[in-house]
Formats: C-alpha cells, structure tokens, sequence
C-alpha cells in the first residue's frame, strides 16, 4: 500500500482533471450520437403504411417451441397480406388498402427490459399496433404502460387469467386475442373424466414457476367439480428448465395415480417423457400434456399413444378445415419445413382481428385512415374468423377473446410414420370459459355456473 | 500537496454538471431517453455500492439480493400496506437493504475472494428460491407496482414519469457526493488499503471486519434504494431482481464504467442501457452477442473501465489504477 499511494497522488497532479471532463463530455456528446441515429429501417417502407412491431422470444428456452413459431407464422400472414394473396375473407392488401411495415423485437430480458423496450417501441419507433408477449410477467408489467402510452396492444399468447381480471381491470389499450388458461384447462378437465369416467386418481407434474403452478391450480380445481373426491397422489414442483426428474418419477411412480398431468413444454417436457418412458411411467396411465402440441411433432416416437393433447385452442392439428387454414398450412411449411403449431394460429389470428378491426373502422368513415380510438371500438366485442376458427372478444368488456376449444388423443402412425390426432371432442366457446364479469377461479368454483355446452 | 489534491478535485464539479445537464435535458429528451437513463441511474447505485466492495477487494455476486427487497419492499408496501409515499418507500427499502446486510454481512465480511464472492450468490438465490415458490407474491410473474405519491401529490402519466426522474436524478446526485467524501476518507482509502494487505491495517490500529462490515451494509443501502427506484419506475417487480443474472449484470456495468472514481459505475450503467437499447433495436436476434463483443473490448483494451479513458495520455497503462 505505502508503494501506491504516492504513485497515485503523482497521477492525481497530472493533467487528468481537465481529461476526466473531457471523457465526460465526450460520452455524452457519444451518447447524444447514438440517440440522434436513425432506427433501423422499416420493412415496406412507405408512406401511409400501418407500422406493427411483433414481439416475442427470439432467444432463450420459450424461443424454439413457442417465440419462433410465432415469428414465422406472422411472416407469413404479413407478406401474403401485402401481396393481397391471403385466402377470403382477407383478400384486400395490407390493412384497410394500406401497406404493411413490420418488424421483430425480443421478448427476452424480463419484465424490466421489456417495460424499456415497450417505451421505445411506441415513442422511437412510431408503432401503430405492438402485437407480442408470450410470458405473463411480461403481459402483466406492459399493461398499465400501454394504457398510459395509449398505444393499441394486442397480446397473442400470454396465458394468465389475472391479466384482465386483477391487473388491468379496465382495458382500452390493452386487447388479448387468444383465450386465457381457463379455457385450455376447463376444457382438458372435461375431455379426462369423458374418455376416463373411472379416473379415480390424479397426480400433476408441473414447473415451478407462475405458468406451471397456475395451470395446475385451475385443471385440478376443474377436475374437483367434474370428479368430486378425485385424489391427488402427488403434486410435483420441479425447478423450471431443470431436466432431471429421477426424485419426481419416484414419488409419481409411488403413488400410481390413473392420469398424470403436466403443463410442461420444450425441453422439459421433452426430458420428462424420454426419463418418464424409461421407468415405465406412462404404462396403463393417462398422460395429459395441457401445452403439448408444440412438441408432438418433435417427440412423435417417444410419446404414448392415448396421451391427451391440448393446442390452447383449435390450432394447429385441431384447426377445421378451411381455405384459409390450408393455405396457411402450406405456405408456412413451404417456407420453414415444419407445420404451424399452436404460437403460429395465435399470432395470424391476432393480425387478423386486428386488420379487419381496422377495416371495420375505415368503413365507417367512408374509407378514411381511422385513429388508434376508432379502431379500439372496432375491435372491443368483435368477432373475426383466424386459420382455427372463430374468434370472438367476449370477456373484460370486449378485450379478451373467448374460443372454441379441442382435445384429441396422440397416435402415432407407425406405417405413415407420422403422428396424429384421434378422438377429437370439441367445445363451445361459452362451455369452457367463464361469463363476462366473473373471476376464472370463482368461475370453476361456483360449478362453471352458466356454461353453455352442448 | 493535500491543497493542491484538493484544488485538482472536479468530481463535485463534474457530477454537479451532469446533474444540471439530465434535468435541462429531460424537458427536451423523449420519454423512452429519459426512462432508460431513470433505469440506469437506478442500477448504478446498486453498482456503486459494488464498487465500494471491489475497491476494497471483494467482489460481489448478490447485489441483486438488496436491489430485490427494495424493490419488494416498495411493491409490497404499495400493493399491500398502501404506503405510496416516494420518500417513505425509499426510507424503507433502505431500512429493509440495511438490516438483511447486516445480519449476512456478519457471516459474509468474514470471508474472502471466492468465498464471499459464493456466499453472497448463495443468499441471493436463496431469496430467488423463496420468492419464486410464493404464489402471494405472483411467483415468477411478479406484481404490478402502484404508482407513487409524493408527499401527498399524486401526478400522473407522463408528469409522474417527470417528477419520478427528478427524484432518481436528486437522490442519485446526494448519494454520489456523500460516497465521494467517503472514498477521499480515511475509512475510504482504507478499503483500499485493506485489499493491499489486510495484516497491515490491522496493524494500523483499524478494525478490518468492522470496516468491511460498515462497506457491505453500505452496498445493500445503496443496493436497496435502487431497487425501490426502479421497482418504481418500470411499475413492476419479479424475482428475477434477485437472480444472479442480475447481479451479474452489476458486475458488467462496474467492469464498463471502472471502480476509480464515484461517477465510473453511473457512466457503466448509462453505456450498458444505451448499448442494450440500440443492440435490441439493430440486432433483435444478436444482441446478447453485441454485449458480450463490448465486454470482450473492455476487458482486452480497457481493463479499468471507460473512466480510465480518463488516464490516456501517451505511453500511459490503462491498467486499473486501484
């Protein structure tokens, strides 16, 4: 210490005070730089265009089952949408006779980078529309900025029920243009005790993490009202993205339960399913995958026929046959080489109620560019048919949707060499999600009071 | 000598400087420019108190467990208690940051290098753990936090994006005047002094335990008063505050900036938020990489920091001068 003391209070003397002001200014001056440069470049740039900024996992763990898919199917509803070649009733080009111009943001970073990214998104980027979030942290801390920004915002995918019912209780900016988990899980609940009337008892496998741990509350809640007595034999909670599940098959093994539940998805339901195989866990038992379309094409030989499959919603496999579902089908696997999953019908669906809320809107002026104001009240309480089917914004006062929903069985065709779906059952929209007005919980709890189902 | 040290001293000058210039600029810069400096000057008084460690030689991978239960602390107290009050949350988050420090600094100023620097990861994984298995709280998702009151005025929109930075800026400059006249202190030079060697401050006639003791709860105020700022600011807690990503994060901005001097972890902060705005924007599918190329350059080239810049002269070493 005695040897640098001295040394530094010589550099302390040399001409480095006026430096440090000079560093000073020059970051600042660098900074200002950096503020005044140009954003990258529009795609489509032109003039009267409608701006759309997507966001969503382009990095992490969600990215490959869920942020991707969701980036390709958007592409491909945009180009075809611009090229006015999209299948009817979406024939017009772009939105309401304008261009438009697109780009792709990350969802990755948490909540804190996404609030800044979002600021930046409506105020350097001049978006019209930000279409994204898949995580419902994300969904959750957007909320009130988008309604303080007052920018039209439409989530896709994030899942939980809170957002418009303890959150964001009053909605104007905000929209959510697929259904919450209520509807995945309400609907799964119902499928197990119809092909499974004996279901005796249950265990859930789940991560731990606000998805995994919402998602069991509710499917088991569900099953309470369906199944009264059902037994729970085990309810695990492993880390999130931790892969090793020795410990957890033990206990689900122990407890031989007649259904497994799982909310698991990308590698760790891919882990859970190779280890679960292995020891015979699935042998004689329901395996029931509440986010397992994503995957089933990717673990086709390794998951046990009869395993109930839920899309959150009638994507992917379960979407009806139409013009427009067939079209999206094939250019999507044109252009990607794998087939649309559950992420790529939500994210088309959600441009689509967007681009006819839109057109709604000019048609009401005569053609005229409406503001961000006119196309809200077109949107709120709208219907549109997406590539899976009708869409309806029924809840939080027309700003979330409701949809129908539909389960089927994995089979896997071993002459073909490809998977399927068999036993398809379908629900009504009204039958598996709660009436305007009432809590999901509260919903489940009162005995689904005023489900309409067939 | 000490006269002239004292003359030669443009810290108060230039922090005061920068102050003036965030304030006259925030009534022209657009509010996403101004959001992203709130955040950083948030972040940097966690660093800043990561710079109080690293100049007495410890580094620290648990900031981010006092920046957390700031930001909690605010949250909690908004959601649940409603206490909304600005100065009030930050009274307390800081009390909160300073009574958690002290209880793990007892056991944590006893250990060096990669003890301290596990032991500290160790506590604020364990709040990770804790906060994540709380369905209350939101688990992973987090809670929304209230919009603040200040002192009984309750702005809103973009005026209370305004008043809130105003604060961050006042508080932000308070603090950093304050840990100057700390560092220029005997018990400032002595963190210093106690990395050097340890046996000879003791010999000294000081206290190393009670000194480090007296850093480390300083670094969890600060660390605590970030987090309740920024908890504020994005509207939004989750516990990834507490996970080591986040303290890690600290590292890098005082890795950016250097330990040098009390502004270096504020420039670290504010380079690291600009360069993550514009790699998200320019590079949405590389801009992890974009961060990591920065890194790599500043530790190859400028191994003290941005501040070094400060030193360069030629044939000067930007070796840390520390």
């Amino acid at each position: 210490m005695s040897a640098k003391v001295p040394v530094r209070a010589e550099r302390r003397e040399n001409p480095a005070a006026r430096k440090v002001l000079g560093t000073v200014a020059g970051a600042l001056a660098a900074s200002l730089l950096a503020v005044c440069l140009p954003g990258r470049s529009w795609a489509q740039e032109n003039q009267g265009s409608i701006k759309i900024s997507f966001v969503s996992f382009l990095s992490g763990p969600a990215s490959g089952p869920f942020g991707v898919p969701a980036r390709n199917g958007a592409e491909v509803i945009v180009k075809a949408l611009n090229q006015g070649a999209l299948a009817a009733p979406y024939k017009t080009k772009g939105i309401a006779g304008r261009k438009i111009q697109w780009k792709f943001f990350d969802e990755a970073g948490g909540p804190q980078q996404q609030v800044a990214q979002y600021r930046q998104l409506v105020e350097r980027e001049h978006s019209d529309v930000i279409i994204g979030y898949i995580s419902s942290g994300d969904c959750k801390a957007l909320a009130p900025v988008a309604e303080e920004l007052k920018t039209l915002t439409v989530y896709f995918d994030c899942g939980s029920p809170t957002i418009f019912e303890d959150v964001d209780v009053n909605p104007h900016y905000v929209f959510r243009t697929g259904p919450h988990a209520m509807m995945d899980e309400a609907a799964l609940a119902r499928y197990t005790v119809g092909v499974d009337p004996n279901v005796k008892t249950l265990a859930g496998i789940d991560q731990n993490y606000d998805w995994g741990q919402e998602s069991w509350k509710l499917f088991l809640a569900a099953m309470e009202q369906l199944k009264p007595g059902i037994q729970v034999t085990a309810s695990q909670f492993p880390k999130l993205l931790s892969g090793q599940y020795g410990a957890d098959i033990s206990t689900l093994l122990t407890g031989r339960p007649d259904a497994i539940y799982t909310s698991f998805w990308g590698g760790d339901l891919e882990a859970f399913i190779l280890q679960g195989n292995a020891r015979n866990l699935f042998n004689g038992r329901r395996l029931l995958l509440s986010a397992g379309e994503p995957a089933m094409y990717r673990l086709a030989t390794q998951i046990p026929d009869g395993t109930v499959i839920c899309a959150r919603g009638p994507h992917g496999v379960f979407a009806p046959d139409s013009k427009l579902n067939r079209q999206f089908r094939k250019v999507y696997h044109s252009a990607y080489g794998s087939w649309p999953t559950y992420p790529s019908y939500k994210i088309a669906q959600a441009i689509l109620g967007v681009k006819t809320a839109y057109e709604n809107a000019a048609k009401a002026k005569a053609g005229a560019a409406p503001n961000t104001e006119e196309v809200i009240r077109a949107l709120a309480n709208s219907k549109w048919v997406g590539p899976s089917g009708p869409v309806e914004l029924a809840l939080a006062n027309g700003h979330q949707a409701i949809q129908a929903n539909a389960i089927g069985q994995f089979k896997y065709d071993r002459a073909k060499g490809r998977p399927e779906i068999v036993d398809i059952k379908r629900y009504a929209a009204r039958c598996v999600n709660p009436p305007p007005g009432v809590k999901s919980i509260d919903w489940v709890h009162s005995g689904f009071k005023g489900a309409q189902c067939d | 000598m000490a006269a002239a040290a004292l003359r030669r001293d443009f810290t108060p000058v230039i922090l005061t400087a920068a102050l003036v210039l965030l304030l006259a600029g925030s009534a022209v810069v657009p509010a996403y420019l101004r959001f992203l400096f709130e955040l950083a000057l948030a972040n940097g008084l966690a660093v800043m108190g990561l710079m109080l460690l690293m100049r007495a030689g410890l580094v620290s991978f648990g900031q981010g467990l006092y920046y957390c239960l700031g930001g909690y602390t605010a949250g909690i107290a908004g959601s649940f208690l409603g206490i909304s009050d600005v100065f009030a949350l930050l009274a307390l988050g800081a009390a909160v940051a300073a009574v958690v420090g002290l209880l793990c600094g007892l056991l944590i100023a006893r250990y060096r290098e990669i003890f301290f620097a596990m032991l500290t990861l160790a506590f604020t994984m364990v709040l990770y753990g804790l906060l994540i298995n709380n369905e209350r709280l939101g688990s992973t998702d987090g809670f929304n936090v209230p919009a603040p009151h200040f002192l009984g005025w309750a702005p809103e929109g973009e005026r209370l994006g305004l008043t809130l930075f105003v604060v961050t800026c006042v508080l932000v400059y308070v603090v950093a005047l304050g840990l100057h006249r700390y560092l220029g202190s005997a018990m400032g030079y002595l963190g210093e002094a106690i990395r050097e060697n340890e046996l000879r401050v003791e010999y000294l006639g000081a206290s190393v335990r009670r000194l480090l003791l007296v850093k480390y709860v300083l670094a969890a105020v600060l660390a605590g008063l970030g987090g309740v700022l920024t908890g504020l600011a994005v509207g939004h807690v989750d516990p990834d505050l507490a996970n080591w990503t986040t303290s890690g994060e600290f590292l890098f901005m005082a890795l950016l900036g250097g330990i040098e001097n009390v502004a270096a972890p504020l420039l670290g902060a504010l380079v690291l938020e600009l360069v993550r705005s514009y790699a998200l924007e320019y590079a949405p599918y590389l801009w992890q990489m974009t961060l990591g190329a920065t890194m790599l350059v500043i530790i190859l080239f400028l191994p003290g920091g941005l501040w070094s810049l400060a030193r360069m002269r030629k044939g000067a070493d930007l070796t840390p001068e520390l």
